[in-house]
């Protein structure tokens, strides 16, 4: 009979609503990151890098692009006879047909996939951070523990963690109570959304609380187990850890891979991050480029001035255009002479000839005010900006454009042009 | 496609100065992200050529490490494959492969056991996109007993470290010069030919009873009046790394635009081993100018007219120029090298200088405490 000792599921079916443009069309998970990566390939790397072999992905919004990244598992070597990547959509039952209503359901409804293996334990995680962590370590710390469940968990400043799902332990790491966004937090020990669960534990409150709608980890599955007395420890992770989940946020870490020592560190031997990759020829800079403080992907040329910004793979910068303080996802186009400043290009974008990206005074997004901020602006995969444009800040642009979507042309800042995916 | 490949990548040669100490031409880096084999294994994959041997006796190391996975050209088959066969000791043979005819006579089974009608046999260290299929279908029209793949060479370049060939107007060959003193053409066999497999096979063991060894000079030059050879002319970029001047000179094409785009923009694609490496970073004091950079790799200093293969660390204030770096090199602060191909894993110590002088390409080997304890 197989035996894992530990399978992971990773929950990778969200939206990400607050990456605005970015996600209208991909999951979360699926999004560019760090000039070649997406941001699941970190939980993925993380698992095999711990020796965690079995990973299911459960996936809902989008999944077309996930699906074809993870593919067998090839690149993470997860393709595996017994065990390896499986990706778990939604699926329909005899008695009803229902999607993932929340976390914990979308487990539950994965039960079997779960007994087939028959783990010791199962670890939950999410596919929207960018981090480096030893499951193996934590599972140690479980083990000692004697533990039911463990959640990992980090010191964050005492300012932010009402911002947090935060735990109170005692001396032992034992966790004595929960406190979700508490106004005055008393301790800054955040919930990573991490847990490692004994699979009895788990499958038994899963199955208890199958009712509950919009079944939750952090709201209905952990309450119930701490109320009922089962051992539940903080561990505690101190390494680099970033939420992406906003366009601030997400701007922020990749620029912080540019640093010359970066926190969170790409180019160590150890553990290393993986990813598919299909380009493959080296980068081209030309003899009048000029490339500074940047990360730059496979196959890209350079023809025009970078600064200080996260370029992908096979992305063309045009002759004495100039790109500052941006991110460039794959195989977008940048016309010859055109100005791009602060902005998130998602992939396979063409900007047109003479435009100038993140000009003027900064004005409130007028739909959008809590997505698109920070003065960036924010351009859907797949998106044509026509030649001779100026595009203000905190704006947003998804869809082909044409000259006529630009009044005069220019979109003020705070406007938004979206004429591809989802409306939102 | 009906055809099976015969990949040639055991020679050595010593046009090729220390760059073959530690591998096997075909193993030689190339184009920043590549090796030389893998745009010979690409081809065949492309051509949808399932089942490929790869003959290697030289430093097989190299080409075995490259090659521990077929994956990465397409090759993890149920049908067909990929398969590296060194010289092993039988019943009846104890000998190395003593030329090319003997390393395919030496692997006679494997032609034995395939039930494809052709073989395409292509050789480890041609850099080229072709489209086997092509060469097979000209081969069949010419009802010819073998097809060579020519190359018409520029006026300038000299020829004689390669098979010359003349042909007549119907493209049958009439005269092959191995490695001749005076070039009497312009026109150079690339190693690559195709030909049936049951012919193959009763040409290799006639070089057998006849103790006969090498491809060219026993099959080709040999039974150029008996058999209907013809030429299929390569339509595109083709060139051989076999020699520093020419290894040198064809990466050094991959600075050209319309070189790099029929390789790296055209499809099909060439495929390579993957390693991992994060994307190139260009930190501040950079000055990279009409260079190829390669993954991984950490750039502080001056980079112009050059190609940083993968995991290159160029030092703050370093000069590089005309150069060539290969794969995982280390190199120290305000260094200068200039003209140079710098050995793999090497490390450059700072303050160092290395320049090859009057038009000679230097190799800089350079172990040091890295790598070379």
């Amino acid at each position: 009979m197989i035996k894992k000792e530990m399978i992971a599921m990773l929950l990778a079916g969200g939206q990400g609503s607050r990456l605005g443009v970015l996600t209208s069309g991909i999951a979360k998970p699926a999004v560019s990151f760090g000039g070649k990566y997406r941001i699941i390939d970190f939980p993925l790397s993380n698992c095999i890098n711990s020796g965690v072999d079995t990973v299911g992905v459960l996936t809902q919004y989008q999944p077309l692009r996930l699906n074809t990244h993870i593919g067998i598992g090839i690149p993470w070597d997860l393709d595996r006879n017994i065990g390896g990547v499986s990706i778990l959509p939604p699926y329909e039952k005899s008695t009803n047909a229902e999607w993932y209503s929340g976390t914990a359901n979308a487990i539950f409804q994965n039960l079997k996939y779960m007994e087939h293996y028959n783990p010791e334990y199962v670890l939950i995680l999410g596919g929207d951070h960018i981090y480096k962590m030893d499951y193996e370590v934590m599972l140690d710390f479980h083990k000692s523990n004697n533990a039911d469940i463990t959640l990992a968990t980090i010191p964050v400043p005492m300012e932010e963690a009402s911002r947090f799902g935060v735990v109170i332990t005692d001396d032992s790491k034992r966790i004595l109570e929960f406190e979700e966004k508490p106004p005055k937090p008393r301790s800054n020990l955040a919930s990573m959304g991490i847990y490692i669960f004994n699979w009895k534990i788990l499958r038994q409150a899963l199955i208890d609380l199958s009712d509950q709608p919009g079944c939750d980890f952090g709201k209905h599955i952990i309450p119930y187990c701490h109320e009922r007395g089962d051992r539940v420890f903080a561990y505690e992770f101190n390494g680099y850890w970033k939420d992406v989940g906003t366009l601030s946020s997400y701007w922020e870490s990749n620029m912080e891979l540019i640093d010359i020592v970066p926190e969170f560190n790409l180019y160590e031997e150890f553990w290393k991050i993986y990813t598919k990759n299909d380009v493959t020829p080296p980068q081209y800079i030309a003899g009048d480029a000029v490339v500074e403080r940047c990360l730059v992907g496979e196959g890209t040329e350079i023809y025009g001035r970078v600064y200080n910004s996260v370029i992908g793979a096979g992305v063309t910068i045009g002759k004495n255009a100039e790109v500052r303080d941006s991110i460039i996802m794959r195989d977008t186009q940048i016309g010859d002479n055109t100005i791009v400043n602060k902005a998130i290009i998602a992939e396979s974008c063409v900007i047109g000839f003479d435009c100038q990206l993140g000009v003027g005074e900064e004005a409130q997004n007028v739909k959008f005010p809590k997505i698109y901020t920070d003065g960036l602006v924010t351009i859907g995969e797949g998106s044509i900006i026509p030649n001779n444009v100026r595009i203000g800040k905190n704006t947003a642009i998804s869809g082909g454009t044409t000259l006529d979507d630009y009044p005069s042309g220019l979109l003020k800042s705070g406007e938004s042009i979206i004429k591809a995916g989802d409306l939102r | 496609m009906r055809a099976i490949g015969i990949i040639l990548a055991g020679g050595n040669s010593n046009r090729m100065r220390e760059l073959s100490n530690k591998r096997a031409i075909a193993a030689m880096p190339v184009a920043g992200s590549f090796r030389g084999i893998d745009f010979a294994l690409s081809n065949m994959s492309n051509s949808h050529v399932q089942k490929v041997a790869v003959l290697t006796q030289y430093n097989s190391r190299s080409l075995n490490e490259h090659l521990n996975s077929s994956k990465w050209w397409d090759f993890g088959r149920k049908q067909g494959g990929l398969f590296v066969f060194t010289p092993t000791i039988t019943a009846d043979n104890g000998f190395w492969y003593r030329g090319t005819a003997d390393a395919i006579a030496q692997n006679l089974t494997f032609l034995r056991n395939s039930h494809e009608p052709y073989v395409v046999i292509a050789s480890g260290d041609g850099i080229y996109k072709l489209d086997y299929n092509k060469v097979l279908e000209y081969h069949i029209e010419k009802k010819a007993d073998i097809t060579v793949v020519t190359k018409q060479m520029e006026p300038d370049e000299d020829c004689s470290r390669f098979g010359v060939i003349r042909t007549d107007e119907d493209g049958r060959i009439r005269e092959f010069q191995e490695k001749p003193l005076v070039a009497s053409s312009k026109t150079i066999s690339t190693g690559i030919y195709v030909i049936r497999r049951r012919h193959l096979i009763e040409l290799i063991e006639r070089a057998v009873e006849e103790e006969r060894h090498d491809f060219v000079r026993d099959i080709l030059v040999r039974y150029i009046e008996l058999k209907r050879i013809y030429a299929y002319e390569m339509p595109s970029y083709w060139n051989n790394i076999a020699s520093v001047e020419s290894y040198y000179k064809t990466n050094m094409d991959f600075l050209k635009k319309d070189i790099r785009d029929f390789f790296f923009k055209q499809y099909p694609d060439i495929y390579s081993k993957i390693d991992d490496l994060p994307p190139a970073k260009y930190n501040p004091g950079s000055s990279v100018r009409n260079s190829l950079v390669s993954s991984g790799c950490i750039i502080n200093g001056v980079v112009e007219n050059s190609l940083l293969f993968k995991k290159v660390y160029v030092g703050n204030n370093c000069t590089i120029r005309n150069s060539i770096v290969l794969n995982d090199v280390h190199i120290g602060d305000n260094t200068y090298i200039e003209n140079c191909i710098v050995e793999s894993r090497d490390t450059i110590r700072p303050n160092t200088t290395h320049v090859g002088e009057n038009g000679n390409i230097k190799i800089v080997v350079e172990k040091n405490e890295r790598y070379g304890l």
